[in-house]
């Protein structure tokens, strides 16, 4: 890749794109303690870090490539891996554990073909697995979209990933 | 028909948005217009701790709480208990004991033995309307401190409260904000640990999604006492509600003067910023949290210097947790003499319990120091489901042990749980039954710090990588005798050389389990786990007699290892079968069960 990748913003087309880096540029200087802020935006927008944007903001705030990449690489709530539509989030907490969130990893893992950290070739689904969510009072829990499923079983897990395929389905049908 | 003037409080905590509190609010909001009860207010509220049976709402000032609310039962509450002042008795708690009816909220048993102190405001006022909060005296304890007592003056009343810090190691509070502002520095800093990592805890959630103003006021009387002018808190970034809510709190702090320049006149100058943490449990660490505030990885590091002395941008600064900072408030409030008077000899005051696991109210409990593992266990918690047999609680999530069921009535304080090889910590009491494998537990506690040991130091990330693979082989049958002692040996030397917290207490789950239930390290040497939850040790088999033929299992088995005619009993391949369970769930008529690999099969 070489210096391909050295793409400034003049470069980026799209305005949506475009808009959202102006923006992180733009309410970010090299300061003491921004780093983390700055990746958990580019994650926000992306839903991972384009390793191009890395190295546009590390030369436009100068801020060394290596030292962000320190701090992306430790903390596990940052991806190098392009992300699926929906994100499901499995809770492995110790209530979970105890009441069957193995299971329910499983289960989703065998229904999408793809194991914890790994997205499904469509680009559709993604399966994470997280410590806690700190829903345990309504263990076992998962999160689509942002939004907290509790008190699972086989059969909810089921229905809420039909639900989601479904209207994936229709979406599709209608264009 | 007059109507009664009445508020109803809807939870709108992360628990019951969960279990869709949503469609019922707009329910009730949508009946309410289009009755025209005018005198009838709908109050959106944190967390009343009772989780288990959310949605919840309760009507007041009658202080009844209706349980486990869908949309369709709206209408009846609406029209029976708002309009016609009956109560609706099949909506309302059911105690499963006795089996009765309990309306009013303070005769649940769940809440009956409670004495809530931290979290007196949670469920009772909306957390995002800051005149709610100053209504009941909140920013007064505040106000009191800066205009009428010195710095010196604050730190004494902390210190007689005998208050320790809630965030696990129990380190007074006083002393520690005593060390702080004893120290020279042109900047001084206070630090709010929001980062809730433990599995299993989620005090610290609800309080900010459901009292935010308390920690606020906490911090600032805090600062004050110390001397600092910059306060940040650093939030988990899982926790969505809980930043959002304290983000707004901030904001309407600042236009009520109590965050900002010259606060109440008096020249004091004290804000706060949020820090959103991103994924890694060891950032609960001090040394680990600062240098994540700073931007960089998050490495524990050597203390001396103690934050006091060194902290971030290498200033003093003090760090407490999120409970330690909302109850300073109630401690000025309710007088430090009489906050010292709660709890026992080895600590005052309350402490919040985040109970889950295998037990019938599940939830949040705020208790005295000092409350028995039984009365939490049995009367708050109202017991194992199911008819099944209580074996240990967890306390204290990965740092913590398990204390079994022969210490029921140990007192509850930081000294006894350490005393028994588990800790207090974060709070977090997770209640295990016949069905959990110890051995398991261990496993998954290790195989949780091994991951989130950041490495920096070899006996953490060298240690418990070898304690997993000791488990892992208990865990497969293929440990000898030997290896229970040579797992104890590792585990007391990670203890021992560990650089931070987390390598310190690692070990504690493997370390209580061995001396508590060594039984179990024993059986799975000889092969057995007789809780069933070790894969490799167990297979499962169709009891033929109750088997229907439906066939269910083997439509839904991921890996084809069932057969059978239609009609006829099923069977089920050891070698194919992945022990995934899922055949269990789906039968109609209980007649798959798990046994031990060695057993024969039959019945």
């Amino acid at each position: 890749m070489g210096y391909k990748t050295l793409i400034t913003i003049a470069d980026i087309t799209n305005t949506e794109e475009k808009m959202a880096i102006e923006q992180i540029l733009k309410n970010y200087h090299n300061e003491n303690g921004n780093i983390i802020s700055i990746l958990q935006d580019i994650q926000d927008h992306y839903n991972f870090l384009p390793s191009y944007v890395l190295n546009l903001i590390s030369r436009e705030l100068k801020i060394p490539l290596s030292k962000i990449y320190s701090v992306a690489t430790f903390y596990t709530q940052f991806s190098f891996n392009e992300k699926g539509k929906h994100i499901i989030t499995v809770c492995d907490g110790t209530a979970c554990h105890v009441k069957g969130g193995p299971l329910l990893r499983d289960y989703i893992s065998t229904q999408l073909g793809i194991h914890p950290g790994e997205t499904t070739e469509d680009k559709l689904f993604s399966l994470e697995e997280v410590s806690c969510l700190g829903c345990c009072a309504i263990a076992p829990v998962m999160i689509i979209d942002d939004k907290i499923h509790g008190s699972l079983t086989v059969r909810k897990v089921n229905k809420i990933l039909n639900t989601v395929k479904k209207s994936e389905a229709a979406e599709e049908g209608s264009q | 028909m007059t109507i009664k003037r009445r508020k109803l409080l809807i939870c709108r905590s992360t628990g019951c948005n969960s279990l869709d509190a949503a469609a019922v609010h707009d329910e009730l909001v949508k009946q309410l217009k289009e009755r025209k009860l005018v005198d009838v207010e709908i109050k959106k509220t944190g967390c009343r701790g009772f989780c288990e049976a959310g949605p919840s709402i309760l009507v007041q000032p009658d202080d009844v709480l209706y349980v486990h609310i869908k949309p369709k039962d709206v209408t009846e509450i609406v029209e029976k208990h708002l309009m016609n002042n009956e109560v609706v008795p099949h909506l309302v708690y059911m105690d499963p004991q006795t089996e009765g009816f309990v309306p009013k909220m303070d005769e649940i048993q769940f809440f009956h033995k409670q004495k809530k102190i931290t979290l007196e405001h949670c469920g009772l006022i909306d957390p995002e309307n800051i005149d709610e909060y100053i209504d009941l005296g909140g920013y007064e304890q505040f106000e009191k401190c800066v205009k009428e007592s010195k710095n010196y003056e604050v730190i004494y009343d902390i210190k007689s409260s005998r208050l320790r810090g809630r965030g696990g190691a129990g380190f007074p509070t006083g002393l520690k904000w005593e060390l702080c502002a004893k120290e020279v520095g042109d900047v001084k800093y206070v630090v709010c640990n929001g980062d809730e990592g433990d599995p299993g805890a989620f005090m610290d959630r609800t309080l900010l999604e459901s009292d935010p103003h308390s920690v606020i006021e906490g911090m600032c009387i805090g600062a004050y006492a110390i001397g600092a002018t910059q306060g940040f808190i650093y939030l988990r970034a899982e926790y969505k509600l809980a930043i959002r809510r304290f983000d707004i709190a901030i904001k309407q702090a600042r236009m009520k003067g109590f965050l900002g320049k010259n606060i109440f006149g008096t020249g004091f100058n004290f804000d706060i910023q949020l820090k959103k943490g991103a994924g890694a449990f060891v950032c609960g660490e001090e040394t680990a949290l600062m240098a994540s505030i700073e931007g960089k990885r998050g490495n524990p590091r050597p203390r001396p210097p103690f934050p006091a002395q060194s902290g971030l941008w290498g200033k003093p600064t003090n760090i407490n947790n999120v409970k330690t900072w909302a109850t300073i408030p109630h401690i000025f409030s309710m007088g430090a003499k009489e906050y010292s008077n709660i709890g026992t000899d080895d600590a005052s005051g309350t402490v919040i319990l985040a109970l889950t696991g295998k037990i019938n109210n599940s939830g949040l409990v705020e208790i005295p120091m000092g409350t028995t593992i039984r009365d939490v266990v049995f009367d708050i918690g109202g017991g194992i489901p199911n008819g099944k047999k209580f074996k240990a609680i967890q306390i204290g999530g990965p740092s913590g042990g398990c204390i079994p069921a022969n210490y029921l009535d140990t007192l509850m304080d930081y000294k006894t749980l350490t005393e028994l090889g588990a800790i207090m910590g974060s709070g977090g009491v997770i209640v295990l039954d016949e069905d959990t494998c110890m051995v398991d537990l261990a496993h998954y506690f290790i195989t949780f710090t091994q991951r989130e040991s950041c490495g920096k130091c070899a006996p953490c990330r060298v240690g418990t990588l070898k304690m997993l693979d000791i488990l892992t082989k208990f865990k497969k049958g293929k440990a000898v005798m030997e290896d229970i002692d040579r797992l104890k040996h590792l585990a007391e030397i990670v203890k021992k050389t560990s650089l931070c917290g987390l390598g310190q207490t690692a070990p504690n789950p493997v370390l209580t389990t061995i001396r508590y239930f060594r039984h179990e390290y024993e059986a799975h040497v000889n092969g057995k786990c007789s809780a069933l939850v070790c894969k490799d040790l167990i297979q499962y088999e169709v009891i033929p007699t109750k088997c229907i033929g439906c066939g269910l299992c083997a439509k839904n088995c991921p890996v084809n290892a069932i057969t059978g005619e239609p009609k006829q009993a099923h069977l089920i391949n050891p070698q194919e079968c992945i022990r995934c369970g899922l055949c269990i769930v789906q039968c109609p008529s209980q007649a798959i069960r798990k046994i031990n690999a060695t057993q024969q099969g039959g019945m």
